[in-house]
């Protein structure tokens, strides 16, 4: 099953690569990570999103808190929470109708035209993946130039949140 | 009030802050990046410094020092090779959760990243073999991060930590302030085990009809020994052991059946088969012990006590989970049996009882004692008999460290020193030496092979150096025997590259470190040869035992089997 999981952890050189190693050194599937700092600049947050069973789930958590730099985890996908991601999609918009279609499925999706070149548009759209995944599907493959994602970032709903 | 605070070199702090945490030993090797500091413990008299003769051996002497102490052994090496040459000692120490803190000399900051000379990515390449580990970028941070490095390796699960300092922060001055205490936002092992859990724990211990206590190496750790012989005697269990478990219980104990596992006694694992009530402590279910997973104890509610709980559920699911420090769980455990008011079922356990006894009684560990040839298990029993099983015992890895957890009866932990997780040839050696500066008065004894003992045999030359009267048993079957031994078993005797062809002679060898060198060919001269060893109490003694090359370790649980489908020897 997909699990998203959030954690605080050290601003420390270093930090990431525990995670990551920890991850390749024990057959743990990433799907996503994401990392940045906080409101407090010595500590960052991070969103993993992995798959496997129950107790490989359990498993990757508890080495996840074992390790030093780690302060505070959890798994988001055990309570309501809120996921987002952002796509940066750099597509052909050489003639009118290229450019009309595409306009009216950013419109649709909710995006943004951010950069208008003399044959290509720059769209940013956020969402949950599933979204962000259509929209990529909605666009006829041969228009894609370049697709970035961001990889999920995660926070609970409501008065549930991961602070120390 | 202003307080003084003296300013001192990187090195000169690191020097002072060891001796803060009452280190006696340094194990180490000089190269360029450490200069400054060799050259501040020089100017020192605190800290011994033990020279060794390769970076593996300072980290298997360290080691050696921690498992019989209890207090964390520390390296000292040069960055580069002297770090790479350490990884292998820090993984042994890391599979063994035992606290060590090892520093790595590193090339200056300046240079780092830039393929410079001797440079390696220490931080890097230990990264999966360490507790945790440090590069440190400002002087300001060494004290600190020194204090940081010993709490972590000493508390929760024990296990090595790395300091990695660039050269130029060891010339650089800061204040000095060493940390009195540490506290870490991040870390925080839990102590104390959960009241809920411990009152349901107490309640299966005694509704058990067929219980069996298995305990690892956790027990030692958190020198618990105390509270496991205590809690195993209040309910009268059978208790079996892992190889890194041994001696926390008196291995002479009526109660004791036995290490369990792959070459463990048959009523241990038929006792773990059987049982409707397991009580884990401080063991991890490692592979070896547990054989065919779907196979593992079919019928057992199963308690587990352990301080880390990632090793909870890891490899087999447990019913009640209770993460805290052994002995503090088993103290509480003990506490609330005893309010129960409840005693054990007596009948069910004196049927249990007759079982195992019955299994007992099949003498698993027989061997032929008429042979013409050594065995090296008669070697044993005779080693014990001569050191009246009171010796600090270390051993490499292969038959003979089998041969030595099956026949020397470890009464008193701390005495077992091995390598049991990662099973690293080259151990025995240089782990003596860590016990015998330790414990200068005491008999250690290294039993070793003639396949392992040459992969850290120049520490031979650090024992002369250092005076240690070592005593080196070594077990000459001219095989590398556990791999001879899979080869004769799975691979139709196929015995691909396990000869140890071109041997050494080990007398002569011996003797041109300045060590007495003993060579013994028959059965008979096995007891005199133990007896004047250890009767020269000033010199270390090597004593090559030329044994029957045939002999294979019995009981074994092969791949793939369960518990409870032990290969036995056969007698003629």
């Amino acid at each position: 099953m997909r699990h998203t999981i959030s954690l605080l952890l050290e601003n420390e050189a270093g930090a990431l690569s525990r995670v990551a190693a920890l991850f390749s050194a024990r057959g743990y599937n990433i799907e996503s990570l994401t990392v940045a700092p906080t409101q407090d600049p010595t500590m960052s947050r991070m969103t993993i999103v992995t798959r496997g069973s129950d107790g490989v789930i359990e498993q990757i958590t508890k080495q996840l808190n074992k390790l030093i730099d780690v302060i505070k985890l959890v798994d988001l996908t055990e309570g309501t929470n809120i996921e987002r991601e952002l796509l940066l999609l750099k597509v052909k918009a050489a003639t009118n109708n290229q450019r009309e279609e595409i306009k009216r499925l950013v419109d649709i999706f909710g995006g943004r035209i951010i950069d208008v070149g003399e044959a290509n548009y720059t769209i940013e759209l956020t969402g949950k993946c599933g979204k962000i995944d259509a929209f990529i599907k909605a666009i006829e493959e041969p228009l894609i130039i370049e697709v970035v994602r961001s990889g999920v970032s995660g926070i609970s709903r409501g008065n549930k949140s991961l602070h120390i | 009030m202003a307080s003084e605070t003296e300013r001192l070199t990187g090195a000169e702090i690191l020097i002072r802050c060891l001796a803060a945490e009452g280190v006696e030993f340094v194990f180490g090797y000089p190269g360029g990046s450490v200069l400054h500091i060799y050259d501040a413990l020089f100017k020192q008299d605190k800290i011994q410094h033990i020279l060794v003769r390769h970076e593996q051996g300072a980290t298997h002497a360290a080691d050696g020092y921690a498992r019989s102490t209890g207090k964390p052994g520390v390296v000292l090496v040069t960055s580069g090779p002297g770090a790479t040459n350490a990884v292998t000692g820090i993984a042994t120490a890391y599979m063994d959760s035992i606290p060590m803190v090892v520093i790595t000399g590193q090339v200056p900051t300046f240079l780092i990243g830039n393929d410079a000379f001797q440079e390696v990515d220490s931080v890097g390449i230990t990264r999966p073999c360490v507790k945790h580990n440090f590069l440190i970028d400002d002087v300001k941070k060494l004290a600190s991060t020194i204090k940081k490095a010993f709490f972590i390796a000493t508390s929760g699960r024990q296990g090595p930590v790395v300091i990695d300092i660039p050269k130029d922060i060891t010339a650089h001055f800061a204040d000095f302030v060493y940390p009195e205490t540490m506290e870490m936002r991040s870390y925080k092992p839990i102590v104390v085990g959960h009241p809920g859990q411990i009152r349901k724990a107490a309640e299966l211990i005694l509704s058990a009809k067929r219980p069996m206590i298995y305990t690892g190496g956790g027990v030692i750790s958190a020198n618990a020994s105390e509270q496991l012989i205590e809690f195993t005697r209040l309910l009268g269990y059978p208790i079996t052991q892992t190889l890194m478990g041994l001696g926390s219980y008196p291995a002479t104990d009526s109660q004791f059946v036995g290490m369990l596992g792959m070459h463990g006694t048959y009523e241990a694992n038929m006792g773990m088969h059987e049982s409707d009530v397991l009580i884990a402590i401080g063991a991890r279910f490692d592979d070896r012990v547990t054989g065919d997973l779907p196979k593992f104890c079919p019928d057992a509610k199963i308690i587990h006590i352990d301080v880390d709980p990632s090793s909870i559920s890891k490899t087999v699911r447990v019913d009640i989970p209770i993460v805290g420090s052994v002995e503090q769980v088993l103290q509480d455990l003990i506490n609330a049996i005893r309010d129960t008011g409840q005693k054990p079922n007596a009948d069910a356990l004196s049927t249990w009882w007759m079982q195992i006894n019955a299994w007992r009684a099949k003498n698993c560990l027989r061997y032929d004692r008429n042979s013409e040839l050594i065995k090296p298990q008669f070697v044993i029993e005779k080693l014990y008999e001569v050191t009246q099983g009171d010796a600090f015992i270390t051993s490499d890895v292969g038959q003979h460290q089998m041969f030595a957890a099956q026949f020397y009866k470890f009464d008193k932990p701390r005495r077992w020193i091995n390598s049991g997780g990662l099973g690293t040839m080259g151990f025995g050696l240089p782990a003596a030496m860590g016990v015998q500066l330790a414990y200068p008065n005491a008999p250690v004894v290294c039993i070793t092979g003639e396949a392992s003992i040459q992969m850290c045999i120049q520490e031979l030359s650090t024992c002369k150096q250092f005076d240690l009267p070592i005593k080196v048993v070594n077990l000459n079957n001219r095989y590398m025997g556990m791999v001879r031994q899979w080869q004769e078993m799975f691979y139709d005797k196929r015995y691909s590259h396990s000869y140890m062809d071109a041997l050494p002679d080990f007398v002569k060898l011996a003797e041109s470190y300045g060590h007495v060198g003993l060579s013994i060919t028959k059965p008979a001269d096995v007891e005199g040869a133990l007896r004047e060893a250890l009767a020269i109490k000033d010199r270390l003694v090597f004593m090559d035992f030329i044994i029957d090359q045939t002999e294979n370790v019995y009981p074994m649980v092969t791949a793939g089997k369960g518990q409870h489908e032990m290969l036995e020897r056969e007698l003629a």
